[in-house]
């Protein structure tokens, strides 16, 4: 089971800000350990976030993207309350969801 | 042949009146505005600070039942400012710490209560206490350090130095920065002990001055961007002995409970921004 994500939403004028910090390896499939071996690929395949429900960000991410990645949207309508869910599935089939409520 | 080598030798001294000249230029660069453009890039960072996993994921083993004892450091752990308080914790270390009969910064003091109270072996959290740059996740310690590391965030360096223990230690930390071995002959104030130096860009703190000192511990624990890896003083420190061509110290020893008891004390009074980031 993958590490929970760190979510913050706040409104900023009259857009929502939203920041979501992930625990993830991101291997790209590039790099070799001690023993010479190819350490394999590792990523978050599939982005989506989702204002109460209603998907506003979908996207795909590929291996050139940093360990623990951090992504920043900004989002028009959403009001204090609004539920934010951001999930995430990586290339092994592994998935993660977690939601806050915008501030 | 002859005159190919007075025609060599003359492009040498060309050459190296050249350097010295782009030298000169070098230094003066506005370091104050190098060091402000700096702080920008770092300030974008810190807004979204990878090292808030390692403080979530910290805060789980604090309050979690581990170890061979199943107790949890929440309900058994004295960080110094009674059992289970983390706020503010951080800042106020190193200090003494009567149970142990030592004075003990943030690391040693986690690690003395996971081995004391929990029953984990010195031993086991010693063999890897740092993150390498192949480990997807940094060591357990790594993480607790981090969580109280933030539960100090934005509060002011609080060392007890009126304590008579801590006062040595911070002595004995002074005279460790201006120990000067190993094959190049260097002291950690070499590099750390007079004003204004640097190593290629990097401008390097004085470490006997407040200001230079809080450069010194500010921003650690911290998350390293090179290898998204997250690390703590206890790294930091003997990472200088490892430049400095010394062996590096043991795992929680003495002598970098003492440097940073001499670093953080003189650091004190001054504001402590929780874990940082780092290039």
């Amino acid at each position: 089971m993958a590490d929970p994500m760190k979510i913050r939403a706040q409104i900023k004028g009259d857009v929502c800000d939203i920041r979501v910090l992930m625990s993830h390896p991101m291997e790209t499939g590039q790099r070799k350990d001690a023993d010479g071996k190819t350490i394999p690929a590792h990523f978050i395949q599939t982005l989506t976030v989702a204002l109460n429900g209603k998907t506003v960000v979908s996207g795909q991410t590929a291996a050139a993207v940093s360990r623990n990645p951090v992504f920043g949207f900004k989002v028009r309508g959403a009001k204090p309350g609004d539920k934010v869910t951001v999930s995430w599935t990586d290339n092994r089939g592994a998935k993660r969801s977690d939601e806050t409520t915008v501030a | 042949m002859r005159t190919l080598h007075a025609i060599g030798a003359c492009g040498a001294v060309a050459a190296l009146s050249l350097t010295s000249g782009a030298f000169a230029q070098a230094d003066s660069i506005d370091h104050a505005k190098a060091d402000a453009e700096f702080a920008k890039f770092r300030a974008e960072m810190e807004a979204s600070n990878p090292a808030e996993l390692n403080e979530m994921k910290g805060e789980g083993l604090w309050n979690a039942k581990r170890g061979p004892k199943n107790a949890s450091l929440a309900e058994t752990c004295d960080l110094g400012l009674g059992i289970g308080k983390v706020e503010g914790a951080y800042v106020a270390s190193p200090r003494y710490y009567p149970d142990a009969d030592k004075v003990m910064d943030m690391e040693r003091r986690i690690v003395w209560c996971m081995v004391e109270k929990q029953g984990f072996k010195f031993e086991d959290i010693a063999r890897k206490p740092f993150q390498g740059p192949n480990d997807a996740n940094a060591p357990e310690i790594t993480d607790l350090v981090t969580f109280v590391a933030g539960q100090s965030r934005n509060m002011k360096f609080a060392v007890p130095m009126k304590e008579p223990k801590v006062k040595e230690a911070w002595a004995i930390g002074k005279e460790i920065a201006s120990f000067r071995a190993g094959p190049f002959d260097f002291s950690c104030n070499t590099c750390h002990g007079t004003d204004g130096k640097r190593i290629r860009m990097q401008n390097l703190p004085n470490l006997a001055r407040p200001e230079g000192a809080i450069r010194g511990v500010l921003g650690w624990p911290g998350y390293r961007m090179t290898g998204g890896v997250m690390l703590t003083s206890q790294w930091r420190m003997n990472d200088c002995f490892r430049q400095q061509r010394f062996p590096e110290p043991k795992y929680v020893s003495d002598t970098i409970t003492y440097l940073l008891t001499y670093m953080t004390g003189t650091a004190n009074g001054q504001l402590y921004k929780g874990p940082g980031i780092k290039r």
